[in-house]
């Protein structure tokens, strides 16, 4: 058993846990958070995808002893609780998600790009999305929730 | 205030917030105290004779509580039940073998079940998998369709003369009469392969046994919660009630999860049961790859019969289905394909056989689209080349043979998968062609753009495909809709969610009949505990099936609403209007009552009530249509293809679609635009490759291509609304939809770009790739 010790959406958090536990199995069982979901567990689809002092990660390809010492941050510490991140708010209004299983990958995935890169036109944001899978929208309305929260001016049907 | 028009808007959907904050819930999210979970020791041959099965070293690794092999199964060691008995076609044969909890003594295909460990940890149980030892003498595989009916082929099932499972004919006319009479008979081999479903979630099941109540609780990812709760009670010896299935927040089904008793949907209750400890099992998804049902491997031999004018005087299709290892959902697939061939076009003949066959592959059962595209497939390709012998326009060809709008209802004389004679109960397709071809500037593009875009030496082409879809089958579905005092509707139905929007479509329905707002509305769904009658979310039954049955159950309310309003009010039913969550007498704004209020008069805790009255402002309704009812449509491509790497990319996509009356466009646009994705990667991205031992050998997104944000077009779309006459709503399916003429469209479309350069080039096959594209462009030259 290792001890780590890291901050989880704000909370600093101490555990002892086997070197083999993969970071998003931490999350999920060890904390609860179980809104970092697990799709396939090799890195493609980005249902994990968490951020890593900042920066997106996909967290069935990291052991939790790598985030020692690090800041995670999950779907679960996007809003404040009471209102919706503007992100989160615009896959409401534009309809950007159906059964919702990567959603909150793809709201990770999509957090620090838009910091970033604040007004990307369509090729960008599909390039910025294409590590994550979604078997259900076709991503187009993903598409236009992110041009909705960049600029407000799209609708779903664009 | 009036009342206000809910279905057929466009409102944002209830269950948002919780998706998009990680808080709701999924199966693999139920964490319970002392909690087992479980791997399985699945088979790595796909067929081969099961010896032995050594699993002593894994029973004694620290932390295993226990292993379970066919042999520990005792009396709950069964096959699995037929969960869809064929129609009664004349002349059917059909076999029924159907997959067991464990294998015993023969294994028949990769990932099949040997042994199930339940330890302390996922980490520990997948440990103690290595310690088991399986003694196995590996088979012949029977993995080509056409090899397997071979004499002195291997037999996947050895009790069985051979390996048909199933074998059936349904005529329509008299095609022989018909193709004497002909102008031209075109003949062509077409192949559609397997794919995979590709959930973003995979499978899981958890459950929890409660011995002083003595109640077993199940959270599975399935799509028929209902029917799972009724057998598992049956298989455990418990009382139905005494079982509780909860298909919480599902992410994604598309098939698969309409399967039922799957062999870890069985043995999980099981253990819990025999443990005393709640067990959770969680598919990864390279078990997915082999132990989620899958679809598409068809082989058919078409042949067209058309007249000097391009109208068809007959089909006749000979067919072989792969139907996998086992075959518990009946014939359910082919015969969508069979139905679905004769499309919205005029068929007078047709004659249609088709041979299933056992394989040493994964079970098939439906796929969204369920068969539907292998029969869009052969007409859609079939038509193209009779147009391309008559030098008729492709969109022209088509509407030759389009049903027109008076020759509603068309009775089309064969059996469909509901056993009810596939009916078309409404329909208008030529004006979808006219809009489909408009919306993409079909003239235009073939006058003008091609030819310009030739001339700079690009392959660009365009299709133009129609279809149909029978949706809205039987047998029923229920709902119960309460008024509580608190002025919040409740509805609960049995039809679980898998991302369709049903929250917030369900309570559109019972908002628009009482009144209401949408988000006053609180649907529960998909848990035994809160209604118990109904079958599941298959055939894109949702919203035409249990959407009906929230219309009547909500019909009810509000009779109950207006006799105790028109009571308390003093006012005749006639003048009372329910709006914004009120009763109210037209005209007198000083009269009216709340229908939170009313539900409390409606269930006083003292005083009496009018004799015969019920209590509550609550129904429960049921709704069984006759047979389902067909939806339509016409999608529209531009590709641009390039001959050097075979790559093709999209550039425009169109959708005219036909679903009846729309209750939110919203979510009917994102059911199209997803079909539309999972349809294209059916064509160009996505084929299960199983080499010639059965192996599968691209069982990760590694290998087995999901289409990306880069891969998909834009699509556009238009709606167009012929109510269904069978429901109250007028509502027809739409889940499937986008998925199921891609195929066609996409080979249409890439023959057509290349066509030019490549004259002789026929695209007869999907799943395409670029490398097979390349190929089929080489040997075209």
């Amino acid at each position: 058993m290792t001890a780590i010790e890291l901050t989880v959406n704000g909370d600093a958090v101490r555990r002892s846990i086997e070197p083999r536990l993969l970071l998003s199995d931490f999350l999920r069982n060890d904390l609860g958070l179980t809104g970092t979901h697990v799709g396939c567990e090799h890195g493609v689809c980005g249902a994990c995808t968490v951020l890593l002092d900042g920066e997106a990660v996909r967290s069935c390809l990291m052991f939790a002893v790598q985030a020692d010492g690090h800041g995670v941050t999950t779907v679960e510490g996007l809003s404040d609780g009471v209102a919706l991140h503007p992100l989160q708010a615009a896959f409401h209004e534009a309809h950007g998600l159906q059964c919702g299983f990567c959603t909150p990958g793809i709201l990770m995935t999509l957090v620090p790009f838009l910091q970033d890169h604040p007004h990307p036109d369509e090729r960008e944001i599909r390039e910025a999305l294409s590590g994550n899978l979604c078997r259900c929208t076709g991503y187009q309305n993903i598409v236009a929730a992110v041009r909705l929260a960049c600029d407000g001016a799209s609708t779903a049907d664009r | 205030m009036e009342p206000r028009r809910q279905i057929g808007e466009r409102v944002r959907r209830n269950e948002d917030a919780r998706l998009l904050t990680g808080r709701a819930l999924f199966v693999d999210d139920v964490r319970l105290e002392g909690m087992l979970h479980v791997a399985f020791l699945r088979s790595q041959h796909a067929h081969a004779r099961l010896v032995r099965v050594d699993a002593t070293a894994a029973r004694g690794r620290p932390g295993v509580v226990a292993v379970y092999t066919a042999a520990d199964l005792g009396d709950y060691w069964r096959p699995g039940p037929l969960l869809v008995p064929p129609p009664p076609i004349a002349g059917l044969v059909f076999n029924a073998c159907t997959q067991v909890p464990l294998a015993r003594d023969k294994l028949r295909h990769v990932g099949e079940p040997i042994a199930m460990v339940v330890a302390e940890s996922r980490y520990l149980a997948e440990d103690a998998l290595d310690d088991i030892t399986v003694d196995a003498e590996p088979l012949p595989a029977v993995v080509d369709l056409e090899n397997a009916l071979r004499e002195g082929a291997p037999r996947v099932h050895e009790h069985l003369p051979s390996n048909v499972a199933a074998h059936a004919i349904q005529r329509k006319g008299d095609y022989a009469e018909a193709k004497r009479r002909a102008h031209r008979v075109i003949q062509r081999r077409f192949r559609y392969d397997r794919g995979a479903s590709a959930a973003i979630e995979n499978r899981a099941v958890a459950a929890q046994w409660d011995p002083r109540a003595e109640e077993l609780t199940v959270w599975d990812t399935t799509q028929a919660p209902i029917p799972i709760r009724n057998g598992l009670a049956q298989l455990l010896g418990l009382l139905q009630s005494q079982v509780r299935v909860v298909a919480p927040f599902v992410g994604g089904g598309f098939g698969p999860k309409i399967m039922m008793y799957y062999p870890e949907e069985v043995l999980v209750p099981w253990a819990t049961m025999r443990l005393g400890r709640p067990v959770k099992w969680t598919e990864d998804r390279q078990e997915n790859f082999f132990a989620t049902t899958q679809e598409r491997g068809q082989i058919h031999d078409a042949e067209i019969a058309v007249d000097r004018d391009g109208k068809v005087l007959g089909v006749r299709d000979v067919f072989l289905h792969d139907t996998g290892a086992y075959d518990p959902y009946g014939l359910t697939v082919p015969i969508n394909s069979q139905c679905t061939l004769l499309g919205p076009y005029e068929i007078p003949n047709y004659e249609s056989e088709f041979t299933a066959i056992f394989t040493n592959k994964t079970i098939v059962t439906p796929v969204r689209g369920a068969g539907r595209q292998h029969g869009v497939f052969v007409i859609e390709r079939l038509l193209d080349f009779a147009a391309k012998e008559l030098e008729i326009d492709r969109a022209e060809i088509r509407r030759r043979n389009l049903l027109r709008r008076d020759q509603f209802p068309v009775n089309n004389e064969i059996l469909f998968q509901d056993s009810a004679p596939l009916t078309y109960d409404s329909g208008d397709y030529e004006p979808a062609l006219d809009q489909a071809l408009e919306l993409i500037d079909y003239r235009r593009f073939i006058r003008e753009e091609q030819p310009r875009l030739r001339a700079a030496g690009r392959c660009v082409g365009i299709g133009i495909v129609c279809y149909v879809e029978g949706t809205g089958i039987g047998p029923y579905e229920g709902a119960r809709v309460t008024v509580e005092p608190g002025g919040l509707v409740r509805l609960a139905t049995g039809v679980g969610t898998q991302g369709q929007g049903h929250f917030t479509s369900f309570a559109q329905i019972v908002a628009e009949v009482l009144g209401v707002d949408v988000a006053d509305v609180r649907v529960i769904t998909g848990d035994t505990r809160e209604f118990a009658w109904g079958t599941g979310t298959f055939a894109s039954r949702g919203a035409v099936v249990a959407g009906s049955a929230c219309h009547a159950a909500a019909t009810r309310v509000r009779e109950k609403i207006l006799d105790l309003a028109s009571h308390e009010l003093k006012a005749p039913k006639e003048d009372l209007v329910l709006a914004g969550g009120k009763v109210q007498v037209r005209g007198d704004p000083a009269r009216g009552i709340a229908l939170g209020a009313l539900a409390l008069k409606a269930n006083p805790l003292r005083g009496a009530v009018r004799p015969g009255t019920e209590p509550g402002l609550e129904a429960t309704a049921y709704f069984g249509p006759d047979r389902g009812s067909t939806a339509s449509g016409v999608h529209a491509m531009i590709v641009d293809v390039d001959p050097e790497t075979a790559q093709v990319e999209i550039k425009r996509y169109v959708v005219v679609h036909d679903c009846g009356r729309v209750i939110n466009p919203m979510i009917v646009d994102g059911q199209i635009h997803g079909g539309v994705a999972h349809g294209i990667g059916n064509a160009f991205y996505e084929q299960l490759v199983y080499d010639e031992e059965g192996q599968l050998l691209n069982a990760s997104f590694m290998d087995y291509l999901l289409p990306t944000a880069t891969d998909v077009p834009h699509v556009e779309t238009a709606h167009r609304e012929t109510p269904s006459p069978l429901n109250p709503i007028g509502a027809k399916g739409v889940g499937e939809a986008g998925a199921i003429p891609t195929g066609a469209l996409f080979a249409q479309a890439v023959e057509d770009a290349l066509g030019n350069r490549n004259g002789k080039l026929e695209i007869c096959e999907i799943p395409l790739s670029p490398n097979r594209l390349f190929e089929l462009i080489e040997q075209a030259r």
